[in-house]
C-alpha cells in the first residue's frame, strides 16, 4: 500500500466518525483534533477504525504520535514495514 | 406521546413500525417521533399485541396523547384514556411503511433522522437501498433516493431541526435559572491513581475494549450516588422525588450544534467494561439521530465534562426537574501537596451544581467528597 492509499484510507476511516472529513480539504500538517473538534470518543473511535481495517494494534502510549494527518500516515506506514519485516 | 425533554409540548408521529397485531416484547421500538431533539425511537415498556394505532404519520399531538393500545396478555388492551379521534387527516401522508397494511413487506431498517427526512422528501424507504451498517438507510441514502427533489428542502429541514433544539434548550435553561435556586461547590480531585491504574489496565486491553478516562468519572459519580442520593432525582410539585435508578445524562455535544444528554442506565450497576460499552454506544447513537425515548427522558442526573475543551471549571445549569448536574474539567498536571510535600500530580476540579430546594450544601459536599474517595479506588470502580 503506498502512502498516498493510505492517506485515503485514514481520511475514509475519519470521515466515519467525523462526517465534515469529506468536504474542505485537510492540512495534512494541522492537528486533527483541531481541525474537526475531535474528542477523545473520536480519537477512541478512529483507532479502532484503523484497527478494524489495517489490522494495526495502536498502544495507548503512541496517541501522542498520531496528531496531524502526516503523523498518521507516516506512523501507520512505519508499523507496516516493521510488521512485513519480521519472519 | 412520552415527555422528552423538559420543555417538550407536543411531538410529531413520524412513523408506525409495527403492526396492529403484532407482538411486542418491553424494549421493542414500535414508532419514530419528531421531537425538539430530532427523530426519536420509541419503546414499550410492556409484553403485549398491538392493539390498535390512534395517531397516524403526520399528526402532531400533544405530550401524554395516547398514540396506540396494547392488549395485554389477558386480552385487556393497556392504555390511558383513548385520545379523540383526529379532526382532520394527516397534515402529510408519507408514502413509506407506516401506511401500508399489516401483510406488506417488513420495514427495512433505517435512522429515525433517514426516516424523517424520507418523509419530508415522500420517500418509500421500501424501494431505497441502505448503504449503512447492516444494510441500514441512511440520510444520504435517501437524499439519493429522492434524486431530483429542490437542493434547499433537506438543508431547511436540518436548520429547522437545530432551530428547535436551540429553542427548547433555550426554554429549559431558562426555566431552570428562573425557577431553580442553584448552589455551587467544587473540589480537586487527584487523579494519580485513576489515571495511573487506567494505563495499566489499558495496556492489558485490546484496543477495542480500552477505557476512556470519562467512564470512571461517570462510575465514580454512579456510586457517589449511592452514598448520597439526594443528589439523584427530581423536583416535581413542590417535592423531592427519588430517581427510580441511578440513570446519569451524559452531556453530548452534536456536530451540528446542540447537545443531548443521553441516560446510561443503572451505571451504578454496570463495570467500567460496562460503563464504556455503553457510553460509546450513545455518543455514537446520539451523533447519528439513532436515541430512544427512554434515553432523552430517563436521566436523573446530568454529567457534563468539557476538560477536552480546556475548561478548568465548570458551573453547570440544571436541566430540569432534576436537581443537580456534575462538571468535570480538565485534568492537567498541577502541583499538589501529598503527603506534606508539593507533588506535580494530574488532577481535575469538579463541581456539583445543586437545586437547594432538594438538597442542601453539607449533603453535596458529601457527595463530591465520595466521588473523589471512588476516584482514589479506582480497582474498585
Amino acid at each position: 500500500m503506498t502512502d498516498a492509499e493510505l492517506r485515503e484510507l485514514v481520511v475514509r476511516t475519519l470521515t466515519r466518525i467525523a462526517p465534515e472529513a469529506a468536504g474542505e480539504p485537510l492540512d495534512p500538517a494541522v492537528s486533527l483534533r483541531d481541525q474537526l473538534d475531535l474528542d477523545s470518543m473520536d480519537a477512541l473511535n478512529f483507532v479502532i477504525g484503523l484497527h478494524e481495517t489495517l489490522g494495526v494494534d495502536i498502544p495507548e502510549t503512541d496517541y501522542v504520535r498520531l496528531a496531524t494527518l502526516n503523523d498518521i500516515v507516516a506512523y501507520l506506514a512505519a508499523r507496516r514495514a516493521s510488521k512485513s519485516e519480521q519472519p | 406521546m412520552p415527555a422528552l425533554g423538559a420543555s417538550m409540548e407536543q411531538g410529531t408521529l413520524i412513523e408506525w413500525l409495527r403492526h396492529p397485531g403484532d407482538v411486542l416484547r418491553r424494549g421493542d421500538i414500535v414508532a419514530v417521533v419528531d421531537t425538539e431533539k430530532g427523530a426519536i425511537e420509541i419503546e414499550v415498556f410492556e409484553d403485549g399485541v398491538l392493539d390498535a394505532i390512534r395517531i397516524q404519520p403526520g399528526e402532531t399531538v400533544p405530550v401524554g396523547a395516547v398514540l396506540a393500545t396494547i392488549r395485554g396478555d389477558g386480552g385487556a388492551a393497556a392504555t390511558a384514556p383513548p385520545a379523540a379521534p383526529p379532526a382532520a387527516p394527516p397534515a402529510v401522508q408519507s408514502s413509506g411503511a407506516a401506511a401500508r397494511p399489516a401483510a406488506a413487506s417488513v420495514t427495512p431498517p433505517a435512522s429515525p433522522a433517514a426516516r424523517k427526512l424520507a418523509r419530508e422528501r415522500g420517500v418509500d424507504l421500501t424501494r431505497v437501498q441502505g448503504t449503512g451498517p447492516r444494510g441500514a438507510i441512511t440520510r444520504d441514502d435517501v437524499e439519493r433516493a429522492a434524486g431530483a427533489a429542490p437542493a434547499a428542502a433537506p438543508v431547511a429541514g436540518a436548520a429547522d431541526t437545530a432551530g428547535r433544539m436551540r429553542q427548547a434548550i433555550a426554554a429549559a435553561m431558562a426555566r431552570s435559572k428562573r425557577e431553580i435556586p442553584h448552589f455551587y461547590l467544587a473540589a480537586t480531585i487527584d487523579m494519580h491513581q485513576a489515571l495511573t491504574w487506567l494505563s495499566a489496565e489499558n495496556g492489558r486491553r485490546g484496543v477495542i475494549d480500552r477505557l476512556l478516562p470519562a467512564a470512571l468519572l461517570i462510575k465514580a459519580v454512579a456510586r457517589a450516588l449511592e452514598d448520597v442520593p439526594e443528589l439523584n432525582g427530581f423536583w416535581e410539585n413542590g417535592a423531592s422525588r427519588p430517581g427510580p435508578g441511578i440513570h446519569p445524562g451524559v452531556a453530548v455535544s452534536l456536530r451540528g450544534g446542540g447537545l443531548v444528554a443521553p441516560a446510561i442506565h443503572d451505571a451504578n450497576r454496570k463495570d467500567l467494561s460496562g460503563v464504556m460499552t455503553a457510553l460509546r454506544d450513545v455518543v455514537s447513537r446520539a451523533r447519528d439521530g439513532k436515541l430512544r425515548g427512554s434515553e432523552v427522558s430517563d436521566p436523573t442526573i446530568t454529567i457534563t465534562n468539557l476538560g477536552e475543551q480546556g475548561v478548568e471549571i465548570g458551573y453547570g445549569i440544571i436541566y430540569p426537574p432534576q436537581v443537580a448536574l456534575v462538571s468535570f474539567g480538565r485534568i492537567a498536571d498541577r502541583p499538589l501537596v501529598v503527603n506534606g510535600a508539593v507533588e506535580v500530580r494530574p488532577s481535575l476540579t469538579a463541581t456539583v451544581s445543586a437545586d437547594h430546594r432538594a438538597v442542601d450544601g453539607h449533603r453535596a459536599g458529601l457527595f463530591l467528597a465520595a466521588v473523589d474517595r471512588h476516584l482514589q479506588q479506582p480497582e474498585a470502580l
